[in-house]
């Protein structure tokens, strides 16, 4: 679902903007749902909660978990904070880079591209570095085990493809 | 048949427990061997995890950093009867680390089952709410002020005092709220309670609730939290079908209702203003202070905002008094306090201690030193807000007030650890870049100020080390100190000036330049 018609997002608003929910709680439910909060869906949840455009798009954007576009196949998300930094998050981060071709915090615009987030803070402090893949929570990573969990993820996306595509 | 033992903590799943589990459950089947297999919760020793533990008449037998392709050899060992093998450690119990700790707060996790509402009350679980319904509310915030207790999540102000707050004003709704936007580099306590004992913290809040007379509590967790959502979802459930919570908590007359919600990525919802705001589905703006959250908070209305460990510290107290709690520590700083070993540290993990250890005692006997195997430098104590701490400051007991006269903060009780690899200017820098990116753009030292404090770091690192910059990155941080509504921008001076006070070779420079005097 690229691309959201706006008889789509108003569907899509629908179904979360169940009375007594907040925008906030709204938007989550959006965003599990579709993966990410079309444009096309701010004047639909402006209307539903009662808020001018402005103020949706104010909460959407103000928030760092909320896309206005689908992730990348593949999404990394790696700590950046103080506890990683000491383990060297920031080699990792390098290698990464190099490694995938792609920078961290960009638009991830190229097909077959990886997208690199930087996070602050996963809760695994004591197991640093941290990082997500697809979602999936990984500690102690090194180089090697990045490259590992990167082949697998890749080899899962392409399979799961697969599978649409025939059914 | 034989329990077994594997964590479901996100410290364990993120070093690959599931497939352990499975794994384990596959072999023992191939084997005929019957087992139990019971998802835990993490002791707090993060560094040995997975921690998978054997039941045995000895007590609990534990192998450490377990993989899947160990189990096979784990079953040839005889693991099944507690016998050696290279990942076994003995009995957990007797691991020092462990025993030498005193846990209060954390005196379930990892024993029970996080989801099992018989083994939290047959570890002491639902006591001390039993004990509160019996109090009078008056009594029952007399009782919290005694014992000493003030908000864990950083800023320390005494919980009986704004529990009595609440439950003086007067209106038509209260509400409990917990603060777990546990956003702090180095910090994960909040964390392990949802995920390892999420029965104790949905405890603490009814006992807010009826003291205070609120009925309705919300507890805002981070987004980047995702199993702590879902271990406290399915928790609620349970303590709602049993009956703790809804129309009559226990059967008694006090009604009280209890809500998740997620947070969307925003280090400063932490700050519980900010935290109202975003429960409201609003941006998570800042708001000015007073009025008072407990006196106009959650949708204006009288509200407790505390964190996850003050409110899971709740029912010991009420179990066991206030006398026992207000027996640990030192000073004004009573009780204990969780501990988070992390960063550069080889035993990483939860120490749980009364006020007044030292950094050097929870660094050298219980963290072993740093994981690199390097001199450690730096400790970042408190959070990503708190100062870099070199080794002459490593003797001070940890206490809130002793180490507010040295200019730093226990805040939390994360402890980051950076070995002599470390660069503290470009951690300075980091801790400016970090405002700038999280700063809810309220107040314009903040705002603003983040921004130009990249730039002029930037410009010191480059080699302008000249008096003029570096009094310039001082008025800077005097500036946001004095000119900010919340810590975002108050504090994050702090790390920025102790690495410039205590590391000036970082810098570039030979000696600590002072400022000049007024």
């Amino acid at each position: 679902m690229d691309k959201t018609t706006a008889t789509e997002a108003t569907q899509l608003v629908q179904r979360h903007a169940q009375p007594g929910r907040s925008l906030l709680a709204i938007l989550h439910a959006i965003q599990d749902e579709a993966g990410f909060v079309p444009p096309e869906a701010v004047a639909p949840l402006a209307q539903a909660t009662n808020l001018s455009r402005a103020e949706v798009h104010g909460v959407i954007t103000y928030y760092h978990h909320f896309r206005t576009q689908p992730a990348a196949p593949v999404t990394v998300q790696l700590c950046r904070a103080e506890a990683c930094r000491s383990m060297g998050t920031e080699a990792l981060a390098q290698h990464i880079e190099a490694h995938t071709g792609c920078r961290f915090d960009e638009p991830h615009g190229r097909a077959g591209a990886v997208g690199l987030e930087s996070v602050y803070c996963l809760g695994q402090c004591a197991l640093s570095p941290a990082m997500t893949i697809n979602g999936t929570l990984h500690a102690r990573v090194t180089p090697q085990k990045f490259d590992a969990l990167l082949e697998a993820a890749t080899a899962a996306t392409v399979a799961t493809n697969g599978m649409e595509e025939t059914a | 048949m034989t329990r077994l033992f594997v964590p479901r903590d996100s410290s364990a799943l993120a070093l690959g427990a599931d497939a352990l589990a499975d794994a384990i459950v596959e072999e023992a089947a191939r084997r005929g061997v019957q087992v139990e297999l019971i998802r835990n919760g993490s002791r707090g020793l993060l560094w040995l995890e997975p921690l998978v533990e054997v039941e045995t008449p000895a007590g609990r037998v534990g192998y450490a950093n377990v993989e899947s392709t160990d189990v096979a050899s784990l079953f040839d060992a005889g693991f099944i009867e507690g016998k050696t093998h290279a990942r076994h450690v003995g009995p957990v119990d007797d691991i020092p680390y462990l025993k030498k700790q005193q846990r209060l707060t954390f005196a379930r996790i990892g024993i029970t089952d996080p989801l099992s509402l018989d083994d939290y009350v047959a570890h002491g679980g639902i006591e001390g709410l039993k004990q509160a319904l019996a109090m009078d509310g008056t009594a029952a915030c007399d009782a919290l002020i005694e014992s000493g207790l003030r908000g864990r999540g950083g800023a320390a102000f005494p919980a009986g005092i704004k529990w009595r707050t609440v439950r003086a004003a007067q209106a038509d709704q209260k509400y409990i709220v917990c603060n777990a936007d546990e956003g702090d580099s180095g910090t994960f306590s909040d964390r392990l309670v949802m995920e390892s004992d999420p029965f104790v913290l949905i405890e603490g809040m009814i006992i807010a609730g009826i003291v205070t007379g609120a009925t309705v509590g919300h507890i805002y967790v981070r987004s980047e939290y995702p199993h702590s959502i879902a271990t406290l979802e399915a928790a609620i459930g349970k303590a709602r079908a049993a009956g703790w919570l809804g129309d009559s908590v226990l059967g008694s007359a006090h009604r009280f209702e209890l809500f998740v919600a997620k947070g969307a990525g925003a280090y400063v919802c932490g700050e519980e203003t900010a935290l109202l705001e975003s429960l409201e589905g609003k941006r998570g703006i800042v708001r000015a202070k007073p009025p008072l959250p407990a006196l106009s908070g959650l949708f204006g209305k009288p509200t407790v905002i505390n964190n996850v460990i003050t409110l899971a510290t709740v029912p010991i107290i009420f179990a066991k008094g206030a006398g026992f709690y207000k027996d640990f520590g030192m000073g004004r700083s009573r009780g204990t306090l969780p501990f988070q070993l992390a960063g550069n540290v080889k035993h990483g993990g939860l120490v749980e201690l009364a006020f007044g250890v030292t950094l050097r005692e929870l660094l050298y006997d219980f963290g072993g030193g740093t994981a690199s195997g390097r001199p450690a430098r730096a400790v970042q104590v408190g959070g990503p807000l708190g100062t870099y701490l070199p080794e002459s400051q490593w003797d001070i007991p940890l206490d809130y007030e002793a180490y507010a006269a040295v200019g730093a903060v226990v805040g939390h009780g994360g402890l980051v650890v950076h070995d002599d690899t470390s660069n503290l200017a470009e951690l300075a820098q980091y801790a400016m870049h970090f405002c700038a990116l999280e700063s809810c753009g309220k107040c314009t030292p903040c705002r603003i100020g983040s921004t130009r404090g990249v730039e002029v770091i930037g410009r010191i690192r480059n080699g302008d080390t000249s008096t003029k910059q570096i009094q310039l990155l001082r008025d800077l941080c005097d500036t946001m100190v004095s000119g900010s509504l919340c810590a975002m921008g108050g504090m994050t001076p702090y790390p920025v000036l102790s690495a410039l006070d205590h590391f000036p070779e970082d810098f570039g420079l030979d000696t600590a330049p002072k400022a000049a005097a007024a």
